[in-house]
């Protein structure tokens, strides 16, 4: 319990430094060193905790706002493995993204880095907080403070438009579905009483949850639906890469946007009541999973493929969440945060060495930048689903979880998925590290800063797959077909992408041609993008259009109206004031006569 | 001859003094229609006093000879005043409050 405070408050502690230290703020490295001593504290409380197994959730509570009857709301820390495991794994990417970062960002301005590290901090406090949530009410201000978080980091750099666009973009989609989220939360405590997640699961497990939760749970699904970037409201990952690749690296890939799902394997219990519910999520996600992995194939921006390519394993992890296989979700999530962010980081370093994210102006990395390929390329196995890495059990226990879930449609998508994932991640292999044309420059590997998180990350990776290919984990039942099935698929994909990209024999426009319809679609992002800005522009910009025009014509013109009939009514009373005395007694010895017969008629 | 006739004369006297104010184009013949007025309230007094039996109404018709005295002579004091500037005392052309 302890140990999870401690966790807890560390990077709080960094943060509240930060913000209220102005001197240590703008002292840059400074800042960066109490943000990296506080988070590896957590680290260090979070493995602690880690190695201590848990029997029974952990649960502790303070009252927060009191009620009749009972605290209404509480604070507290909810400690079940999930958690432990997610503490683990936010506090060493949190970690090892803030040391890489320092030698990222050196060439960024002080004061600049120090606000970089202060975001950092929140970060870390709010997304262990979220982790931590032992309710709802609790978890959703956790929830939109790694919103405020991502804002601000992926407009970290606000000078460029594209950036303050981004920040905004993803700010506005998440909220829509935060909208739903925070509506389902009042609405399952007006059917339940309780935000406690303790309070709930019990119910669940008692059978006692009143019927008709299904428009509930889902509007809380629309929750992650933002969150983990689910179709249709998966646009804003992708320009989301506009932030420094480190925080993609942290936020968009390993573990904000994970959230959603974490989320969902959190309440599972409580989803577990509404089939309507989880069938619509396992669609959703392998339809997500299957969108995003065509556009990741069309895709030249490096980081931009890793966000699709994120867009698309999240719809794998939500897929098996809806297939009823919360902890296949999780397993992924755990792996996926794992090598996605070694991914992020190692396409960073490579950036870096570059000084440009297209993939056409890099070739030949291998031989510049050996370390960052090697473990660019251990990330790439462990994603295409490669044995023994750690992505080939969790996709299998998801894929084997969706089978037996029978949702034959969502297997053959994200089967379809897998293949495509391959394609797509050894394309960038191909055309960035290997390839026929030579990046130009003198492209040099990574400094030892940056260079550790990616062989710490590239060794868990590989550990990971290791420790559950020796141990078999409580996740991986093996089955013959479907592991033969995976293995084909990702070797399929790499063949594709071998044959097109670095043989060559089949030319990339050849295979464009032949596939035209798809090409010429997933180019253009399948019109969602456009099909926002469509809405945007015809339905909300034509209400705007509309109430300016009531308030122009309508509330102002009555307004005008009634002083123009003021003045005009002045303007005829004015020509009674003659200034002629005469006149006014005239007006007296009437009005006095006319009270005189007035008075002698109504005696 | 009883208390309507008086009555009915100063009546007749108050409406063509209140005639005179509103016709009257000249300040002097106004100033006149107002003195013709205030008599015909005295002639009321002094008719309702008598006939009640009540000196009140006497003294009150005093006190509104003295003070139509003065009246008239700062009433006339303007008027010679108004002459002096605007060289006129036609009350159509005494219009300067006119907005």
């Amino acid at each position: 319990m302890t140990l999870a405070l401690t966790a807890l408050a560390l990077p709080f502690l960094a943060f509240v430094l930060q913000a209220l230290v102005p001197p240590l703020r703008r002292s840059g490295r400074g800042a960066a060193a109490v943000s990296i001593v506080c988070v590896g504290g957590s680290l260090a409380a979070a493995a602690r905790l880690w190695l201590a197994p848990l029997g029974a959730p952990l649960v502790r509570r303070w009252e927060w706002i009191p009620a009749d009857g009972g605290p209404l709301v509480t604070v507290g820390i909810y400690l079940d493995p999930t958690a432990q495991a997610m503490l683990v794994l936010v506090t060493l990417v949190a970690f090892l993204v803030q040391l890489y970062s320092l030698s990222y960002l050196r060439e960024e301005p002080a004061p600049a880095l120090g606000r970089y590290y202060t975001y950092q901090s929140l970060f870390a406090f709010s997304m262990l907080g979220l982790v931590l949530a032992p309710n709802f009410v609790e978890m959703f201000i956790f929830w939109e403070l790694v919103g405020l978080c991502s804002y601000l980091l992926i407009g970290f750099w606000y000078e460029r438009p594209a950036a303050a666009r981004a920040a905004v973009k993803a700010f506005w989609t998440t909220r829509l579905g935060d909208v739903g989220f925070v509506i389902g939360i009042v609405l399952l405590w007006r059917a339940t009483g309780t935000f406690d997640f303790e309070a709930l699961f019990g119910l669940a497990e008692a059978g006692r949850l009143p019927a008709g939760l299904a428009l509930t749970m889902f509007l809380i699904y629309l929750g992650a639906v933002g969150k983990s970037a689910q179709f249709p409201l998966h646009v804003w990952l992708p320009d989301a890469m506009e932030g420094p690749t480190p925080v993609s690296a942290l936020i968009h890939a390993a573990t904000m946007v994970a959230a959603g799902v974490f989320m969902v394997t959190r309440a599972f219990p409580l989803f577990a009541v509404v089939p309507e519910v989880l069938t619509i999520m396992a669609w959703v996600g392998a339809f997500t999973a299957l969108l995003a992995a065509t556009m990741a194939c069309v895709e030249n921006d490096i980081k931009r493929v890793l966000a699709y390519s994120t867009v698309s394993q999240l719809g794998y992890m939500m897929a098996a969440a809806g297939a009823a296989a919360p902890s296949a979700a999780f397993f992924h999530l755990l792996t996926h945060g794992v090598f996605k962010a070694l991914l992020f980081l190692a396409a960073g370093a490579a950036i870096h060495a570059v000084g440009s994210s297209d993939i056409r102006q890099m070739g030949r990395l291998f031989g510049a930048l050996p370390q960052t390929g090697i473990v660019f390329l251990i990330g790439t196995l462990a994603l295409s689903g490669v044995w023994p890495f750690a992505g080939f059990f969790s996709k299998e226990a998801v894929l084997s979880a969706v089978w037996d879930g029978h949702l034959v449609g969502p297997f053959l998508m994200l089967a379809l998925t897998a293949l495509l994932t391959a394609a797509y991640m050894f394309r960038v292999v191909f055309v960035a590290f290997f390839g026929a044309d030579r990046a130009g420059g003198h492209p040099h590997d990574a400094p030892p800063l940056m260079a550790i998180p990616l062989w710490v990350l590239g060794f868990l990776t590989v550990a990971i797959g290791v420790r559950v290919a020796v141990a078999g984990g409580e996740t991986h039942h093996p089955r013959g077909w479907l592991t033969a099935l995976s293995l084909g698929l990702a070797g399929a994909g790499i063949a594709v992408a071998f044959v097109t990209y670095q043989w060559r024999v089949i030319s990339p426009a050849a295979l464009a041609r032949a596939l035209r319809p798809f090409d010429w679609m997933a180019r253009r992002r399948y019109g969602i993008d456009g099909a926002y800005a469509g809405i945007y522009r015809g339905i909300i910009l034509g209400f705007a259009w509309l109430i300016g025009w009531i308030d122009r014509y309508v509330v102002d013109g009555l307004l005008n109206a009634l002083s123009a009939g003021t003045l005009s009514a002045g303007d005829l009373l004015r020509r009674i004031q003659n200034g002629r005395a005469q006149d006014y007694v005239y007006g007296v010895a009437c009005g006095l006569l006319a009270l005189l017969v007035a008075s002698q008629i109504w005696r | 001859m009883g208390l309507q006739a008086y009555l009915l004369l100063a009546a007749a006297v108050f409406a063509i003094g209140l005639f005179g104010v509103l016709t009257r184009r000249n300040a002097v013949g106004i100033l006149l229609g107002i003195e013709l007025m205030l008599n015909a309230v005295n002639i009321n007094l002094v008719a309702f006093s008598r006939f009640n039996g009540d000196l009140a109404g006497m003294v009150f018709a005093l006190f509104t000879i003295a003070i139509t005295v003065a009246e008239v002579a700062v009433g006339l004091a303007i008027v010679i005043v108004i002459f002096r500037v605007r060289k006129t005392v036609e009350a159509d052309r005494l219009d300067l409050l006119k907005g």
